[in-house]
């Protein structure tokens, strides 16, 4: 039932985010909006999730908001607003027309397919001695994807360097 | 069900956003709910009614853990949704200094 609650709160959050004119505010409802998943995490009992997205919420709102703070920001009208608007809500009907027999093949909230996870489960502790299984699977069982999650980070890194790169091509004389 | 549908409608304000603005800081805003849409409905598919964080304890066998499994890979994802978030702020700052605009129909000089 909170659960409810929280992503109802999320989605006013979100409407506010993406309707308001001000940037600034607009920004502050995505992190408002970003908190009530860390909430949200914590009802569906997924602790280490909750600590990762709080830590990362603050960063996004620091490097959006260093982003937008000293720009002159014009209003930005929007043009051929009905035709837009009335696109735009025919997209997400379909979208979620078809999402909702989709959703009737994946499991039932409360009842998931634990296949996999109960050997992770049963056997985590042994096997390799942590006692949060979350930190078991992704550091011992799967360490290959926390690798791979490090090198895209470092990706990350040489483009942002690349793209805010200020010198061109120099000329060879 | 009817909590699913709740993360889709979220997912649906994202796209809205995505699809419908013309700020290019909006843009980066409907691409952040669309994250947390996607990452919230991978746990709930993986929470067990009345089920325990999957943290096993010294004095007591713990037999309703929920699902450990998508907890793992969405800790990937959020990491890699802020390398992604990082990237297009950082091209949102080289079209502002380009063209002195966030308005994405007013960058028009594309080339050179």
């Amino acid at each position: 039932m909170e659960i409810h609650l929280i992503l109802i709160f999320m989605i006013c959050a979100a409407l506010f985010a993406a309707e308001t004119k001000d940037l600034i505010s607009s920004l502050i409802a995505l992190s408002v909006a970003g908190l009530g998943l860390c909430l949200a995490f914590l009802i569906l009992k997924a602790p280490n999730l909750a600590i990762t997205q709080l830590v990362v919420e603050i960063i996004y709102v620091i490097i959006l908001i260093r982003a937008t703070i000293d720009k002159d920001l014009p209003l930005v009208r929007d043009g051929r607003w009905l035709f837009n608007t009335v696109s735009a809500m025919l997209f997400a009907i379909v979208f979620l027309s078809f999402a909702y027999f989709a959703l009737k093949e994946i499991p039932v909230f409360g009842q998931p397919l634990m296949r996999v996870s109960n050997e992770y489960v049963t056997s985590g502790l042994e096997k390799t001695g942590s006692a949060n299984i979350v930190s078991a699977i992704t550091l011992n069982f799967r360490s290959f994807d926390a690798l791979a999650e490090a090198a895209v980070l470092f990706t990350a890194i040489i483009g942002v360097l690349a793209i805010t790169r200020k010198t061109g091509k120099i000329d060879e004389k | 069900m009817s909590l699913y549908f709740l993360c889709l409608i979220l997912f649906c304000i994202g796209l809205y956003c995505v699809l419908r603005k013309r700020n290019i800081i909006k843009i980066i805003v409907g691409v952040g709910i669309i994250e947390y849409a996607v990452n919230l409905l991978l746990i709930l598919i993986g929470y067990r009614q009345n089920g325990r964080a999957p943290i096993s304890a010294n004095d007591q066998e713990i037999l309703n853990m929920v699902d450990p499994l998508p907890q793992a890979m969405v800790l990937t994802t959020i990491v890699i949704g802020l390398a992604v978030m990082v990237i297009l702020v950082a091209l949102a700052l080289r079209i502002y200094e380009k063209h002195g605009t966030f308005d994405i129909t007013k960058i028009r000089r594309l080339k050179g």
